[in-house]
């Protein structure tokens, strides 16, 4: 029973996630950008476009310009989670290959990092008046539940082990859609649960900056207008009705 | 010449300085409503329709397909806090909703209310909110406190520009007839006389005439000002309080001179006698599309072989970003010259050929720094090379002047700061905003006024020119120590005088 009603409970929210994350991103793409907007200076070649969007995405060049210690919080905490799921990715893989065992022991090292980044950025929300004021109840929880995630996810590394090799056949038997038994302790259901819940909210929420940030036209324009004429579909009908 | 201050005050002061939160501190801020005739003149109803709620909803369904920055950006911010201190009007007066995030939150708030799952459903969780008259007075009021400088967008991590915002909610107010006066009056002058300031013709004609005689008086060259000059090589366009406001007009001299020097063929367009584009300040593509096509229209009756650009910040945004887009392609044109080109980008060439001649100590009783005008430095470029924008100007400036100083770098280039009226807020009914807006720039002039003996800033925009004009003052500063980039050109170029006949 519990393993039919988890197994069904990530295929849903993985049918939620890609699907819901896919159509975001299409509906972000369908969306023309009729002028050309870049934040200046920009780039003026698509190689210099895609070296910024990868400063972007990897040191988080503007926030860095922006504020030292939301940059601090936020690179800490992504930089550490992107470690955190390369590592659970040994729940998915058999044999584990090696760069995966490599990464094992930096993992647990990351969720440190992860918490302590999550308490600073939400340590920001209460005590900084500026974003207490920007702050409503969904930025609190969302905060709320990677902390959780995290914290249960460490509960049963330091505090309470849950029988791992069982998890792991469970997912691996999900992906082959043969469910095998799913241990029934108590930290690793909430700790499935809240990822299924992340996993359900991520496209209908402000997570999607992810997705976001390639499709700003202010970052992914390329400084031409002068030597290029950009022009949307929608503009290009208005000029029907021009002589020459 | 600005009066030192204690010395040890001047150390302390701080254009980044943060206020203390003032919640509802500017609400009352608002311009002047556009009456139905200036609405009439851009296709804006009259005055408020009855279905105002319903029209404002079906508006903001439109934009969000047709502008992906509008979409984006209302999806993608995380309240990261990032640019709550990034915005002049927020430094100047210390009211929440002008931090660029909270002033999005008031689109956002009603986006997320009807066009999102959990706004619909969850409302409370989300902020999101009806549009109630509350809002809609917030709007009014905050959309009309941004100068659409881009300032928080360099520092945004997902570059999300509260400009794009403050135009979507403009769009949406003049839809429903809720337009401001300021703006939509100056749009129907362009479009029924050709500039912003409603000079006519034979008004420009003996201006030029005017300044002419200047000229010739003051130097003994016959520098010359063309007016509608068929089959001249170049066609300047400028904003039109260079013909007539100071310190602009000392910029147009410049702009003579250098012409002259040059031995250039130019003229100006009565047809298209404005650079200066209002259409980009109130959101709409169609009303900036109709003033650039204008430009269009003057090269080509005129048969000109390239278009140049006078000293105006948004107007070059237009110019250099979107012309292209709105009424080019321009192939009738000489291809070998930028499309358009910046007056400073023609001065820097012919300084590098060294086919001017300068006499810099001219300039010897200024020292001079520079403001960056926010759409120029955020939104364009000058030459070929990125920061160009900020290059060339200050290569002419130090090739025209001794004494050159940078106010400090977290208040200039990529961060400079706007002058406080821009954006189609350079009216009098919202002097207030202005004068606090003008702070963080005011503070870091004092900074080197203290430190290096600065008297004077020179700047390139219309708009900057005329604020700091009335801004300058109240900060120990003279209101003619603001000054035109050509100015100092023209202080300092040397003109060969006519050959005599006699």
């Amino acid at each position: 029973m519990l393993t039919t009603i988890y197994a069904c409970l990530f295929y849903g929210a993985t049918l939620v996630l890609v699907v819901g994350f896919a159509d975001r991103i299409r509906r972000f793409a369908m969306t023309p950008a009729p002028l050309k907007i870049p934040t200046m200076p920009a780039p003026t070649t698509k190689t210099g476009v895609a070296f910024r969007l990868l400063r972007e995405v990897t040191v988080f060049e503007s926030l860095f310009k922006a504020n030292k210690w939301i940059w601090l919080f936020g690179w800490v905490f992504h930089v550490a989670l992107a470690v955190v799921v390369v590592r659970h990715l040994r729940y998915f893989v058999h044999p584990v290959p090696e760069v995966l065992a490599f990464v094992q022991p930096f993992g647990v090292l990351a969720a440190f990092a992860m918490v302590a980044g999550l308490a600073g950025l939400w340590g920001r929300r209460f005590l900084v008046e500026r974003i207490r004021y920007i702050s409503r109840p969904s930025d609190h929880l969302m905060l709320a539940l990677l902390m959780a995630i995290a914290l249960s996810g460490m509960a049963m590394k330091f505090v309470a082990h849950t029988d791992i090799v069982a998890v792991k056949a469970f997912f691996l038997g999900l992906m082959r859609f043969s469910p095998q038994p799913l241990p029934a302790d108590p930290i690793l259901l909430v700790h499935l649960t809240l990822v299924a819940v992340l996993m359900i909210v991520f496209p209908f929420s402000k997570l999607v900056h992810s997705a976001g940030i390639f499709f700003s036209p202010t970052r992914n324009q390329v400084d031409n207008s002068r030597e290029v004429r950009h022009l949307a579909p929608w503009a290009a009908k208005l000029e029907a009705d021009r002589a020459r | 010449m600005y009066v030192t201050t204690d010395p040890s005050e001047a150390k302390q002061i701080d254009p980044l300085e943060m206020p203390t939160l003032c919640p509802g501190a500017m609400a009352a801020s608002n311009p002047w409503v556009a009456g139905p005739d200036h609405q009439a003149s851009c296709g804006f109803p009259g005055e408020l329709v009855d279905n105002w709620q319903e029209k404002a909803i079906e508006k903001m369904g439109e934009l969000l397909g047709k502008y992906r920055s509008l979409k984006v950006y209302l999806d993608s911010c995380v309240k990261c806090g990032a640019c709550t201190d990034k915005c002049h009007y927020f430094l100047g007066t210390g009211d929440p909703k002008n931090m660029p995030v909270a002033r999005q939150d008031l689109l956002r708030k009603v986006y997320r209310r009807y066009f999102t799952f959990a706004g619909k459903w969850f409302p409370s969780l989300v902020g999101a909110e009806d549009l109630t008259e509350e809002v809609l007075d917030d709007w009014y009021s905050y959309f009309h406190q941004c100068s659409q400088c881009r300032r928080c967008s360099v520092f945004c991590p997902y570059g999300i520009d509260t400009a794009e915002i403050s135009m979507a909610g403009r769009e949406i107010l003049d839809h429903i007839g809720k337009g401001q006066k300021y703006c939509n009056e100056i749009i129907g002058k362009v479009h029924a006389i050709g500039n912003n300031l409603g000079l006519k013709e034979n008004a420009l004609r003996s201006t030029l005439e005017g300044l002419e005689e200047d000229i010739e008086d003051d130097t003994g060259v016959p520098v010359k000002l063309p007016l509608d000059v068929k089959g001249a090589d170049i066609l300047l366009v400028t904003p039109s309080a260079d013909f007539f406001a100071e310190p602009h007009i000392d910029g147009l001299i410049g702009y003579a001179k250098v012409f002259h020097a040059a031995g250039a063929s130019w003229t100006i367009s009565s047809y298209a006698s404005e650079a200066a584009n209002f259409g980009m300040f109130i959101g709409s593509y169609e009303q900036m599309r109709e003033i650039s096509l204008r430009i269009r229209k003057a090269a080509l009756d005129l048969g000109v072989k390239r278009i140049v650009f006078g000293e105006c910040g948004h107007a070059w945004r237009v110019a250099y970003s979107f012309l292209n887009t709105l009424a080019g392609p321009f192939d009738f044109l000489d291809q070998r010259y930028p499309i358009p080109q910046h007056i400073c980008e023609y001065t820097w060439d012919l300084i590098q050929k060294d086919a001017l001649k300068f006499d810099k100590s001219k300039n010897d009783h200024i020292r001079l720094t520079y403001h960056d005008s926010c759409n120029v430095a955020r939104a364009t470029r000058m030459g070929d090379q990125p920061g160009g924008q900020f290059e060339i100007p200050r290569n002419i400036l130090k090739t025209v002047c001794n004494h050159y100083f940078d106010m400090p770098e977290d208040t200039i280039k990529e961060a400079t700061f706007c002058c406080g009226g821009g954006g189609g807020l350079l009216t009098d009914e919202l002097m207030d905003l202005r004068k606090k807006g003008a702070n963080p720039r005011m503070k870091a002039l004092k900074t080197v006024a203290e430190d290096h003996g600065v008297t004077h800033m020179a700047a390139i925009c219309a708009i900057c020119k005329t604020q700091f004009s009335k801004v300058m003052p109240d900060h120990g500063f003279e209101r003619d120590s603001i000054l035109s980039v050509h100015q100092l050109v023209s202080n300092a170029i040397i003109l060969e005088a006519p050959e005599d006949d006699a």
